[in-house]
């Protein structure tokens, strides 16, 4: 008897535990999920994706972007992308394009490579208007692009008036 | 206005080794987006283009928009071909280029 009270006791126990977890983590979990898809692009944006893409599908591999998850100054952060490449003449990185999703200009920057760079890495820093999605593009030499998406949580934005 | 170019370049390097090269310079990076106290818009006015040449040859070039930080910093690595100097171009949107050269100690 002492055994089984001692059981129920847990469940009630446990049963409140979940309960309130489950109705105070819910809508946490709910609302990030909704965050993950809810990162708005511009169309400015998409203009931009589509235009130094040219028809080609990037593929989600050799590039490293390194860029706060979250960026105090929106005016100010720094970001470093490298590509694994060989950098030769037979295969090397010809351009690196930063692309931001919501900023008032899509366009950040653009950085052409040859294989005298003999490592693919170049560092810079940028303005982000809000929260959002930083994409970077990389065009190898034989055509083929590569590309790298980033969420950056910014909390006073750069960029605006 | 662009004013005081910086070229950061490691104290001595061998021929064949990659080195990292850092290049700032000061400018207000003027996004066009801003107004000023009497609600007028502030012309655009940013370095759109910088371009980097060793021994003559051109190694490295970035185009600039808007959402390049003030004072735009860059860093790319190389690796050193021979003996040379290195050449630094930064162009406004007036057309304006300033020129920063710095030569390569090699050991």
């Amino acid at each position: 008897m002492r055994d089984l009270a001692r059981i129920t006791q847990f469940d009630r126990r446990q049963f409140l535990l979940s309960a309130t977890a489950a109705a105070g983590l819910l809508p946490l979990i709910t609302k990030a999920a909704h965050g993950e898809t809810a990162l708005e692009r511009s169309r400015q944006f998409e203009e931009t994706f589509a235009r130094l893409t040219h028809g080609v599908t990037p593929v989600a591999e050799k590039i490293v972007v390194d860029l706060p998850e979250l960026a105090d100054n929106g005016n100010f952060v720094p970001i470093t992308m490298t590509v694994a490449s060989p950098m030769t003449d037979a295969d090397y990185v010809k351009t690196i394009h930063i692309v931001s999703t919501a900023n008032p200009v899509a366009l950040v920057a653009t950085f052409h490579l040859s294989p005298v760079n003999a490592v693919a890495r170049v560092q810079s820093r940028m303005r982000l208007a809000k929260t959002q999605d930083v994409i970077v593009l990389a065009e190898l030499s034989s055509g083929e692009m590569l590309i790298s998406t980033t969420k950056v949580g910014v909390t006073i934005g750069g960029c605006g008036d | 206005m662009a004013a005081n170019p910086r070229i950061k370049l490691p104290e001595s390097a061998k021929i064949g080794e990659v080195i990292e090269v850092k290049s700032l310079i000061t400018h207000i990076m003027e996004t066009g987006n801003r107004h000023d106290k009497y609600g007028k818009l502030i012309p655009r006015d940013i370095i759109n283009l910088f371009v980097a040449k060793y021994a003559g040859q051109e190694v490295f070039r970035a185009e600039f928009g808007t959402g390049i930080s003030a004072n735009p910093f860059v860093a790319f690595q190389m690796r050193v071909p021979g003996p040379g100097t290195f050449e630094f171009s930064w162009t406004d949107d007036h057309g304006v280029t300033t020129v920063a050269t710095a030569p390569l100690a090699l050991t």
